[in-house]
């Protein structure tokens, strides 16, 4: 099939961007999104343009390094990566639109690769479990009931890839938040720090910029791993709960 | 065997495993033996550790805990999208948690002879050793493994062996190790113990007085290149499958940061051991950038065949029963289609070969769940594959409830890398290798699940432990970008830099790229024989003569350019494929995933030569135009007897 593309082309972070038209032919329905770039930037390296700058790597729908809008959805018409977004979702002659993630906390590092940083500054506030290699003691010392295990091992598959917080209107990072928070928080390792955890984390993303959660939820919509709004209740919970304890953030 | 293509030196060998001592107790006595570095020394050592997956983010987080200044390189945006995220399958601890038998010991066993015997003893029981502490410290971690309904851990068994001691979390378990690892690093780097270095490249490694010092690196985003400096240096840097160009790898995985160090004079181990994963979705067309698998478990139910007839190209539900050869169960009537993956695999390329391949090209086989559907009704089948299906569907936009999925084999797993010695220092002193980038403990095959175990007990048990006695002479005198080891270095990448994107010609990199995995796996892929081995040893040459005058690389060296990224790896994977069809070629027997044509059982089933090649080959560079040199380590079974493998 033969698709015009409109592009985002943005040289750097500070650079002013634009949307530039190119043609693409002979694209096969069984290629993936990605495969169809690279036919594009194969053609714009053979003629001496500057390819397409855009982030990828297992392409396998589970490393959560690519991510653009398509058409204004976060990775595309499916509920999946754009890494597994195959061209049998689109028809000869489409006009597809091709952006990168929109968010302050997200800047542009060149056309559809952008910082995201700032989640894992967000991990770095409180999404762990303090337990220095060497002294844990034996796995089964502490059952933990398969509900609560499997709902752990749910919030835990989120891939970090940032369409939650391009698909928000107001560019929350809430889910990836709460999707940590509740992974750690069923769990019965993560209790001793549950207050500390959901008070700093939150405290984080404010100051990365994220916008505040309004329970839209074109969060969950986009998010390729299926995170629910469920994860956000739960956040909300504990930060509530965490407050009244009188856990307060680190400044 | 012909001597043109390399010469042999002195033999090496691993002179740190305590020798005197049985082999349960070796890991233990090697840990007393060993000097340690006191609290206060450590917060005067710098170490750098490139690479963040199961080995790399382990081993950063430990050593910050541990109290030494660590430098974290990473080429992705988060250290969180290493490729050990995209490990399905499982874990395997000796835990006997099943009551089935297993112990340390089995474990040990069935690893060895899972390698078909060509993997050091010692580092392997090692591995068995401390592969009990790695749950107890995910499940601390808040890794959430499968569990059963009374709360305990859940285990499943896995080829190769008889026990069922694998921990998994649904098909994800990568993804959940990975980020057991991944926080407990960002807990460090907020703590201020590890210097974060996110989409930065190594690109050489600093050598001062014989040491390993820092290494030179650019960073992707600005284009900057710089030296780094540190009193050891430790690759966690993964494997080289993507010299194929075409493997379960992810795109970026490359082998720059294990080649540049092997150019400054570390050894490279067993290049020509490759694992080939039989259950993958076949290539679709010339643009297909990459492979993905499908675990492995499928074979359980999933019934492999091809059409009888060559050039049959009837909708394979039209061809009737008689007309089909479900060909490993005619071949192996005992394990029928749960034969292992390197068996499996070449079985495969057999029927292929004979051209009763089936779907584009001819590169496919059938794994059709009909039979299993009308035995067990769809829902059980849903239930148990599921997602599988559902992955599969989503790539091919075929039904594989009603139509057999079509699978092919794809390159998935390095065994060889770095030579390293049991502290896994490589021949470099201060310079560790750990995970797949070494060599260590696979042998010439890797049994399931033992890579993320492998990754992990490097990262978070043994490396932390074994490199104090490097340390312990430390801090090193201090160096800096003044010093003429890093003046060198520093220039010698610039001028690579510049020398790509001089060039100025007409090929893309992906186009190289392409051209050498092609004929890497036609000529040293799945079987090779000297024939296949010489023919690729005489094109490659050309390649890279054409790579270096006919190149195009766009942009600039001071911005993000992925082209230039990828034009330097491709640069190293020509090189690395050369290495790695001298050694195919100088390993005249079969052993694992290497199978030489010329070694084979009357059954056509691989042939290993003990008597000539129960060594590890090491080899050492020398510059361009000077054929590398062996160096053999010989190794001996005192506990695991040399046995043939038979799966009849």
């Amino acid at each position: 099939m033969s698709l015009t593309l409109r592009i985002w082309r943005q040289n750097g972070p500070t650079a002013k961007g634009k949307m530039v038209t190119y043609k693409v032919t002979d694209i096969s329905p069984d290629m993936s999104f990605l495969e169809m770039l690279d036919v594009l930037n194969e053609q714009l390296i053979v003629q001496g343009d500057d390819p397409v700058a855009f982030d990828h790597d297992c392409r396998e729908g589970i490393c959560g390094m690519c991510g653009v809008m398509i058409n204004g959805e976060a990775h595309g018409p499916q509920q999946t990566t754009t890494c597994q977004l195959h061209m049998r979702s689109f028809k000869d002659g489409d006009k597809i639109d091709i952006e990168p993630w929109r968010a302050s906390p997200f800047p542009v590092i060149k056309d559809l690769a952008v910082d995201r940083r700032a989640l894992d500054r967000i991990i770095q506030a409180g999404g762990y479990i303090s337990v220095a290699t060497g002294t844990a003691p034996e796995a089964h010392s502490t059952p933990v009931p398969k509900k609560d295990s499997d709902a752990a091992f749910d919030a835990a598959t989120c891939i970090g890839c940032g369409a939650c917080v391009a698909a928000c209107p107001n560019a929350s990072s809430m889910l990836f938040t709460a999707a940590k928070v509740t992974h750690l928080g069923l769990l019965p390792q993560g209790q001793p720090e549950r207050n500390d955890r959901v008070v700093n984390m939150v405290a984080q993303q404010d100051r990365e910029g994220f916008g505040g959660c309004t329970n839209i939820g074109e969060c969950s919509h986009a998010c390729p791993k299926g995170i629910s709004m469920e994860t956000i209740s739960r956040l909300n919970h504990d930060l509530l709960g965490a407050l009244r304890a009188g856990a307060r953030p680190k400044s | 065997m012909p001597l043109d293509l390399f010469t042999v030196g002195e033999p090496i060998a691993d002179t740190k495993a305590p020798m005197d001592v049985p082999i349960g107790e070796r890991w233990s006595e090697r840990k007393f033996r060993g000097r340690l570095v006191n609290p206060a020394n450590r917060r005067k050592m710098t170490i750098i550790v490139v690479g963040t997956g199961l080995a790399g983010g382990s081993a950063a987080a430990t050593l910050g805990e541990a109290g030494y200044k660590v430098k974290s390189f990473w080429y992705q945006d988060s250290p969180r999208r290493a490729h050990s995220v995209a490990a399905q399958g499982g874990i395997n601890a000796a835990k006997n948690y099943r009551n089935d038998g297993d112990s340390v010991h089995r474990l040990f066993y069935d690893t060895v002879k899972g390698g078909d015997f060509r993997s050091r003893e010692n580092n392997v029981h090692r591995l068995a050793e401390v592969s009990v502490n790695i749950i107890d410290q995910c499940v601390a971690q808040g890794v959430p493994f499968a569990r059963e309904y009374g709360g305990l851990l859940d285990n499943r068994s896995f080829g190769g062996t008889q026990v069922s001691r694998t921990f998994y979390a649904r098909g994800q378990t990568g993804q959940q190790l990975l980020y057991g690892a991944y926080q407990a690093l960002e807990r460090q780097i907020a703590a201020g113990n590890v210097e974060q270095h996110a989409r930065t490249e190594m690109l050489d490694l600093i050598m001062v007085d014989g040491r390993a010092r820092g290494i030179v690196a650019r960073d992707l985003v600005t284009g900057e290149i710089s030296s780094h400096f540190a009193d050891a240096v430790v690759l966690a840097t993964g494997g080289y499958g993507n010299v194929f160009y075409l493997s379960t790898n992810a795109k970026g995985s490359n082998a720059t940061a294990i080649w540049r160090a092997h150019k400054r004079g570390a050894y490279f181990a067993n290049p020509c051991y490759t694992q080939i994963h039989p259950t993958c979705i076949p290539v679709k067309g010339d643009y297909q950038s990459k492979l993905t698998l499908m675990s492995e478990s499928l074979r359980n139910d999933g019934r492999v065949w091809v059409p009888k007839e060559r050039g049959d190209e009837r909708d394979p539900r039209e061809i009737p029963e008689n007309e089909r050869d479900y060909y490993l169960e005619r071949i192996y009537p005992s394990f029928g289609n749960l034969v292992p993956r390197d068996i499996a695999s070449r079985q495969a390329k057999n029927v292929c070969d004979e051209g009763r391949g089936v779907g584009p090209g001819g590169l496919g086989v059938y794994l059709d769940f009909a039979e299993a559907i009308e035995r067990l009704g769809r829902p059980a089948v849903e239930a148990k594959y599921g997602n599988l299906f559902d992955m599969y569907a989503q790539i091919t936009g075929e039904d594989p409830y009603s139509v057999p999925m079509r699978i092919y084999p794809a390159v998935h797993y390095t065994m060889g890398g770095l030579w390293v010695d049991y502290d896994l220092q490589s021949s470099i002193p201060g310079m560790f290798v750990i995970g797949e980038a070494n060599f260590s403990d696979h042998g010439a095959n890797r049994l399931g699940a033992s890579a993320l175990m492998q990754g992990l007990a490097d990262g978070y048990f043994v490396l932390p432990s074994t490199i104090t006695e490097y340390l312990a002479d430390g801090p090193f005198p201090k160096v800096d970008d003044s010093h003429p080891a890093a003046v060198e270095a520093l220039q010698g990448v610039r001028a690579q830099t510049r020398k790509l994107l001089d060039i100025n010609g007409t090929r893309s990199p992906a186009s190289f790229h392409r051209e050498l995995g092609r004929l890497m796996w036609d000529l040293c892929g799945m079987e090779r024989s000297e024939e296949s081995l010489r023919k690729a040893l005489d094109r490659i040459p050309e390649i890279r003569q054409e790579f270096w005058t006919n190149l195009r690389v766009t942009g600039d060296e001071g911005s993000f350019n992925q082209t230039l990224e990828h034009a330097g790896r491709v640069a190293d994977f020509i090189e690395l494929a050369e290495l790695m069809c001298v050694d195919a070629l100088h390993r005249n027997e079969s052993c694992g995933g290497h199978f030489r044509a010329e070694s084979q059982t009357p059954e056509g089933e691989a042939l290993r030569d003990d008597e000539n090649f129960a060594y590890v080959a090491a080899w050492e560079w020398t510059p361009e135009g000077q054929p590398p040199v062996l160096h053999r380590e010989d190794l001996e079974y005192e506990y695991v007897h040399l046995a043939q493998r038979s799966y009849k």
